[in-house]
């Protein structure tokens, strides 16, 4: 039946494309819309538009016309009589997968992975940190000590119990609500308060605003403020590491209000025709600033959407911790191996205000605010099951909160004294080699400080 | 003669399009091997990804139709057959989703060249280009670099109407952190495309739809696969010393055709293709301008703000006392391109623009 078809050679666009779809037996997407099963009599006909339509109609006479499926591009649909539109949202949303109860008792037939003590407990002291850490460097902002800070109030389970089902190898692409990550992986406080204080031991050399961490070492990439662009740019990491072979995969984490970007589009579509093991984690906290998700979406959540691109999904409650530990191990192992993105909508709530910058009081209740904080928080629950297994005590508790409290303010005290990064740096890592006009203007801004000392601040090192 | 010659060898040496376009002494005085071989912008191109994809196995290739459609525009032509699909990706239609794709691939360590079906369409991606891309080793002080070239036809071509014919050198060329260049002749395209792959930063390489079809000589040297152009040096292609043309991309052909014309009434002109618009080469162009003391530069883009702009002050700040004559810009019109054909001619600089404003300059005009 393979017998080659070949149009007549034309330099029309139109042309081209259709003799791509007429070579019969060549690979690749050359014959992919054509049905496979044509009878040998087909017509043929010197228009190429005709002989393909004329194609399909052949195939359509010679069915049983009761079957009623076809052969369209992408492959075969079946037909319905009935007009009948898909409605807009299923009656029933999709449910979230939870372990614990609200007040951290583990549900009967949930299903997790098990973790050590030793995990558990590195688990929660790690929430405990994080929330301490939030919560001293808001206030060095408030008291004008640091130009500006964001806290994840509300979302630690999200932030230390998803990096903990991860690989240190995996590949981190941020918002700016996860510094828990960091933490995990190792970060100290003393890092994370040299980052904010823009000093010179500050990896990122006193170049961004505090909260934009990021680490070569711990395969953390800088965050960039720019809502959502790390999401393509997950899925061009993860295509990477399919093609080196690494058993890795990249995770990249965005809020309810990042999923409106164009990029959260084209990332999702791409990671599941590129076939790239990406994770996927929404952190829906109910707000985007001001915006609450009723005027972000009329979707049901970000779930839904990964349907939408033929990529596996789960809704898991963010504030339980063996929840999300769970479903990042599960969604990982899955990404990895069979090399495909999984989408995670972790439901949470945005405790904090969206930054210092905001006061959230302006568009919704305290009594809100309070409830999630108090009766909805995930470190109590984490705790009440770690206690339940004897790996907690209140005594370990308030070791661990004066500790960590001593530790940061120690931290800040030295990152506050340490010394600017160098005037160099203004001018070094803009590109590879530092280019003869870059090189210039430095010798100008170091001759103009001599002669004008006292126009320049005497605490930065030249 | 020896003195022309020894500046060429300092400059890159290669003259191969003034042996085309000019009949001057200084033809004879070359002393390199005449390239008798030509070849096409077009096909230079893909020589050259196609050297690189084959040196080094972490340059990939992806952009709309690059792979079985061969590419919009031919350039990647059997690069799919001989290198398969997981190094030239044919992208789903999203500019913003594969630039930054391409640039999350080079943060892991690949080198991607992505292709734009024009620079217009770069503008649904420009995000990525500056803030994904260009900032990046900067921002993150040097821990995340990105080896990645973005690669399309810029500018106007011919009838195709005000959304796929604007130039995109000056907008691109104000920003730190990324290399922008702009080849001329096939030479051009294979050097600077092979320089602009292996450079660890981004560079934004500006093509032009009307040349990739024009041949020019090309020698032994510029055919070895381990040729490279300087980033960052433009190149005289035309000695003169009466007035300096100073320009970029297809507008280099205009010149030199125009420094012919000049020729003829004894105006001696010289033509600098500039090949990379950032770095800007103020060092080449300044030595010419201090020689003849006269300035055209001359662009298809819009005129404000344009990369003859930035000439003009460069020279004004660095060689204002050399010069005799105000400095002249040639630009397009400060007009969205029209369609009609004589509406784009005059939307366009010509030969003659040129001649007049060469004119202009040595007070010859009228």
């Amino acid at each position: 039946m393979a017998h080659l078809l070949k149009s007549s050679s034309s330099k029309s666009t139109l042309l081209n494309i259709f003799r791509h779809n007429l070579i019969f037996g060549s690979p690749n997407h050359a014959s992919r819309h054509l049905p496979h099963n044509l009878p040998h009599n087909t017509r043929i006909s010197p228009n190429p538009i005709t002989r393909l339509c004329n194609t399909m109609v052949d195939t359509l006479s010679h069915e049983d016309t009761n079957r009623q499926v076809m052969d369209f591009p992408g492959g075969k649909v079946s037909f319905t009589p009935e007009i009948q539109f898909i409605p807009e949202s299923n009656e029933d949303r999709v449910p979230c997968y939870r372990v614990l109860d609200d007040n951290g008792q583990q549900l009967t037939n949930s299903q997790f992975v098990p973790v050590s003590e030793e995990i558990a407990v590195k688990m929660y002291s790690d929430m405990v940190t994080l929330q301490i850490m939030d919560n001293i460097f808001y206030e060095a902002q408030r008291q004008g000590r640091l130009s500006f800070y964001a806290t994840a109030f509300g979302e630690e389970a999200i932030n230390i119990a998803s990096a903990a089902a991860l690989s240190p190898h995996d590949v981190i692409f941020p918002q700016y609500r996860e510094p828990g990550v960091l933490l995990w992986r190792g970060f100290t406080l003393q890092e994370f308060a040299n980052q904010c204080f823009g000093n010179k031991a500050d990896y990122g050399k006193g170049r961004q605003m505090p909260v934009h961490y990021g680490s070569n070492k711990l395969n953390y990439f800088t965050v960039s403020a720019t809502i959502a662009t790390q999401l393509p740019n997950a899925v061009g990491a993860a295509y990477s590491l399919k093609m080196d072979g690494k058993d890795a995969c990249a995770v990249t984490f965005f809020g309810d209000g990042g999923s409106s970007e164009g990029d959260f589009h084209a990332a999702l579509n791409f990671a599941a025709v590129m076939e790239a093991p990406v994770l996927f984690i929404c952190r829906n906290n109910g707000w985007a600033i001001s915006t609450p998700t009723s005027d972000q979406f009329r979707s049901d959540g970000v779930v839904v959407k990964g349907r939408a691109y033929g990529i596996r999904s789960i809704r898991v409650d963010g504030n339980d911790a063996l929840a999300m530990y769970s479903a990042v191990h599960e969604a990982r192992e899955m990404a990895v191996r069979e090399h495909r993105p999984i989408l995670i909508e972790a439901l949470t709530y945005r405790v904090g205000h969206h930054s210092t910058s905001d006061d959230s009081t302006r568009y919704r209740s305290a009594d809100e605010i309070e409830w999630w904080n108090k009766a909805r928080n995930p470190l109590s629950r984490f705790r009440t099951w770690v206690e339940s297994n004897s790996w907690w005590s209140d005594e370990a508790e308030s070791d661990l909160r004066s500790r960590i409290k001593k530790e940061m303010l120690e931290a800040i005290r030295v990152a506050e004294k340490t010394e600017k990064p160098n005037l160099n740096h203004m001018f070094s890592d803009v590109y590879d080699v530092p280019p003869l006009n870059l090189r210039e203007q430095e010798l100008l801004v170091r001759k103009t400080i001599k002669s004008h000392p006292q126009d320049y601040p005497s605490d930065v090192p030249l | 003669m020896w003195g022309i010659v020894r500046q060429r060898a300092v400059d890159g040496g290669f003259s191969a399009s003034s042996l085309r376009r000019t009949r001057s002494a200084l033809v004879s005085a070359r002393s390199y091997a005449a390239g008798s071989k030509e070849m096409t912008v077009r096909d230079a191109l893909n020589s050259a990804i196609d050297e690189e994809m084959s040196a080094d196995p972490k340059v990939f290739v992806m952009g709309e139709e690059v792979g079985q459609y061969q590419g919009a525009y031919k350039i990647t032509k059997g690069l799919l057959e001989k290198y398969g699909p997981e190094r030239v990706y044919d992208t789903p239609i999203t500019e913003a989703g594969f630039t930054g794709i391409g640039v999350g691939a080079a943060y892991a360590g690949l080198k991607p060249v992505v292709e734009f079906m024009t620079f217009n369409f770069s503008m649904q991606a420009i995000d990525h280009i500056i803030n994904s891309a260009a900032k990046s080793n900067y921002m993150s002080a040097g821990q995340i670099n990105v080896p990645i070239v973005f690669r399309g036809p810029n500018g106007a071509a011919a009838g195709v109407g005000a959304q796929h014919s604007q130039c995109y050198a000056a907008w691109y060329a104000s920003v730190p952190g990324l290399k922008v260049l702009a080849p001329y002749s096939a030479e051009d395209a294979r050097g600077l495309l092979k320089a602009a792959i292996r450079d660890p930063d981004p560079v934004v390489f500006l093509e032009n739809e009307l040349l990739y079809g024009e041949s020019f000589p090309i020698s032994e040297e510029a055919l070895d696969s381990s040729f490279c152009l300087p980033i960052g040096k433009a190149k005289i292609e035309r000695e003169g010393k009466d007035v300096t043309i100073i320009t970029f991309s297809k507008m280099v052909g205009f010149a030199l055709k125009a420094a012919e014309k000049l020729a003829e009434e004894g105006i001696s002109a010289e033509v600098i293709n500039l090949r990379s618009i950032r770095p800007l080469d103020r060092a080449t162009i300044n030595a010419s301008v201090r020689k003849t003391s006269r300035l055209v530069t001359v662009e298809e883009g819009f005129p404000q703000h344009g990369v003859c702009a930035e000439i003009c002050a460069s020279v004004v700040e660095e060689s204002f006392s050399y010069l005799d004559a105000p400095v002249e810009r040639i630009a397009g019109a400060d007009v969205p391109m029209p369609y009609a054909a004589n509406l784009e001619r005059l939307a366009l600089p010509q030969v003659e623009d040129i001649v007049r404003a060469a004119k202009r300059a040595c007070f010859r005009s009228k």
